[in-house]
């Protein structure tokens, strides 16, 4: 490559090369490496994460309220620094290169915060003025754009202070949405919404992400993640327990039989004698998956080997099951 | 695929948090109303003395016996009164919620997140608590003068040394005042950034700084303490007087400037490295 005149071409060849130096995380818009904070006191409030957010993705960062989720995301955003571990936000090492990516990361962190005696408006002038890459030119129009998105525009002129629960919500969501982003990272964006607000922020998540934004997403809420989340990664206790495409998760959740019964090794026997696999006993009797085994069939032979069924069943896990199996601890369903 | 290239190439220099950060300071109610009780100094003290007449030279606080004489004594005599504890507080007020009041109402994380790099912060935070030093000193005297020249009019204006000058030289001796004045509230402005930066409640970072301006002048005034006067921050700031003399000394007023420079410097640089690498949990 020829060397480059103009100031133009030095700053493309320079960026070139440190994509390139940063290959590991390629393709990741969220990447970190044994990430860890322990706080003054010694609680360790990340504990080792290894976060994968696939470019494009909408991830979804789950996790009961205190496993871990804001603290990760402060560190993500360089407001808080690792104990130890490195990350990177859009294939670029964090904190080094904060002043050149997170120009493209909006962010929602631990919920809003504003100026309490600014309107809306003047506290999205605000910040669109702290920001030295923002054109003041196009002000005007890009705060007028945000809150039409996120449906303020009449409550543009109110002071925040007079806002409700959900506007300010909306007017943290407002904000990172000033400039066109890559990268949107949202700490329990529908936190204080109600059902129809929660609709829309969820609609509102899904169109960014058709349009090509990866969203990070954190959430104690199951629902949320089954329905707007392509990705997923589970919290507890500061460690990040699962993390992998939805539709893995769910195609690792197959299908067992259930079989309540007194007689647990003959119905043992008889099941594994039938090719179904990983039983596993409990305390009325024993499972095992179902396999392409006829459930009708496994009943005729369990009767057939002199087992006495009291009960029957075949039952497909839901998300919950996996999740509670990977935390051990129930989510909030709700909402 | 590049993430380098920016959404537009920010230029070297721009004032515009600046300006922002100041439209929030000056905007501010609670802000107004301090700088209406530092504006009615000067307005009491005219008034007073219109009404109850001049006092006996030597009497009561300092120029106060002069103000008739001179409408410009009146801001002279205002600034004098305000400078031991009410135009510390307002300094104090502003600095000290330059940091402190971002993180108390958490939008310190979304300035920061925008980004705002941090030592920038810091830089736009004391440039506007600069401007609002100014700013007051500058309200001060002014009202002074107005009502001031309103109230007594213009007239030979009797200096610090005896000799008697014209209102215009006079003019320029309070600017003088102010100008000396705003540099020793400047670096008492860095002290209060640095408490800022240590705390996330910004009241408590302005009693902090205003109980260190009066301990300093109590130190001050033990005289058996006179070795370590000149190290406290508050000791060259009635320097000011040497201002009014005919010739004007500088001596105290120079190395007042020094000492000033120098608890700035220390300051903004203890600041600096205390917010710099600060887990931001608010």
């Amino acid at each position: 490559m020829t060397t480059g005149t103009t100031a133009d071409a030095v700053r493309s060849d320079r960026a070139d090369e440190l994509v390139g130096a940063a290959d590991p995380a390629a393709g990741l818009a969220v990447s970190s490496q044994g990430l860890t904070k322990r706080f003054r006191g010694g609680q360790v409030a990340v504990d080792r994460i290894d976060l994968a957010v696939p470019a494009g993705s909408v991830y979804g960062f789950l996790g009961p309220n205190g496993s871990g989720k804001t603290t990760t995301i402060r560190m993500l955003l360089g407001l808080i620094r690792p104990t130890a571990g490195t990350h990177g936000l859009l294939s670029q090492p964090m904190p080094a290169r904060a002043a050149d990516v997170l120009p493209h990361v909006g962010s929602l962190v631990e919920g809003p915060a504003f100026h309490p005696y600014l309107s809306g408006r003047d506290n999205l002038r605000r910040l669109d003025a702290a920001d030295r890459h923002a054109d003041p030119g196009t002000a005007k129009a890009r705060i007028g754009a945000a809150l039409d998105r996120v449906g303020l525009t009449a409550a543009a002129g109110k002071r925040y202070r007079n806002y409700s629960l959900g506007m300010r919500q909306r007017l943290g969501i407002c904000a990172a949405l000033l400039q066109p982003r890559r990268l949107l990272i949202l700490d329990e964006p529908t936190n204080g919404l109600d059902p129809q607000g929660t609709r829309e922020v969820r609609a509102l998540v899904s169109e960014l992400a058709a349009s090509g934004v990866t969203v990070l997403l954190s959430t104690h809420l199951l629902a949320e993640v089954e329905q707007i989340c392509s990705h997923v990664g589970v919290m507890h206790r500061g460690r990040l327990v699962a993390q992998s495409a939805l539709a893995e998760l769910r195609a690792g959740s197959a299908p067992r039989v259930h079989v309540t019964t007194t007689e647990t090794v003959q119905a043992e026997r008889t099941l594994t004698r039938l090719g179904l696999r990983a039983t596993a006993r409990d305390n009325d009797g024993l499972s095992a998956l179902i396999g392409s085994a006829d459930p009708a069939a496994v009943v005729a032979a369990l009767v057939h080997d002199g087992v006495p069924v009291r009960a029957f069943g075949v039952r497909a896990p839901d998300l919950e099951d996996v999740f509670v199996g990977l935390t051990g601890e129930g989510f909030d369903v709700s909402g | 695929m590049s993430v380098v290239e920016r959404p537009r190439t920010a230029p070297v220099i721009s004032t515009r948090m600046l300006r922002s950060e100041l439209r929030l300071i000056f905007g501010r109610r609670r802000n107004i109303a301090g700088m209406g009780v530092l504006a009615s100094v000067p307005i009491i003290i005219a008034v007073a003395i219109a009404i109850a007449g001049t006092p006996e030279a030597g009497e009561g606080p300092t120029f106060l016996s002069q103000v008739t004489s001179n409408g410009l004594f009146v801001g002279l005599a205002a600034l004098a009164a305000e400078l031991p504890l009410f135009l510390p507080l307002a300094v104090a007020a502003i600095s000290g919620d330059a940091v402190a009041g971002e993180a108390n109402i958490g939008t310190l994380r979304y300035l920061l997140t925008v980004p705002v790099n941090r030592t920038r912060l810091l830089a736009v935070k004391y440039a506007a608590i600069l401007v609002f030093t100014v700013a007051a000193v500058l309200l001060v005297a002014a009202v002074g003068v107005l009502i001031g020249l309103a109230l007594f009019g213009g007239g030979p204006a009797t200096l610090l040394s005896g000799s008697q000058v014209g209102t215009a030289e006079g003019l320029w001796r309070l600017l003088l005042v102010c100008g000396y004045m705003s540099v020793c509230l400047a670096a008492f402005g860095a002290i209060g950034l640095f408490v800022s930066t240590l705390t996330e409640q910004p009241i408590g970072a302005t009693i902090a700084v205003v109980g260190l301006a009066l301990i300093s002048q109590i130190l001050d005034a033990i005289a058996s303490l006179s070795p370590i006067h000149r190290f406290l921050p508050t000791h060259y700031w009635l320097a000011f007087g040497d201002l009014l003399r005919d010739p004007i000394s500088t001596d105290l007023v120079l190395t007042g400037m020094l000492s000033a420079a120098a608890y700035a410097l220390i300051f903004w640089t203890a600041a600096w490295a205390r917010f710099a690498g600060k887990d931001v949990t608010s």
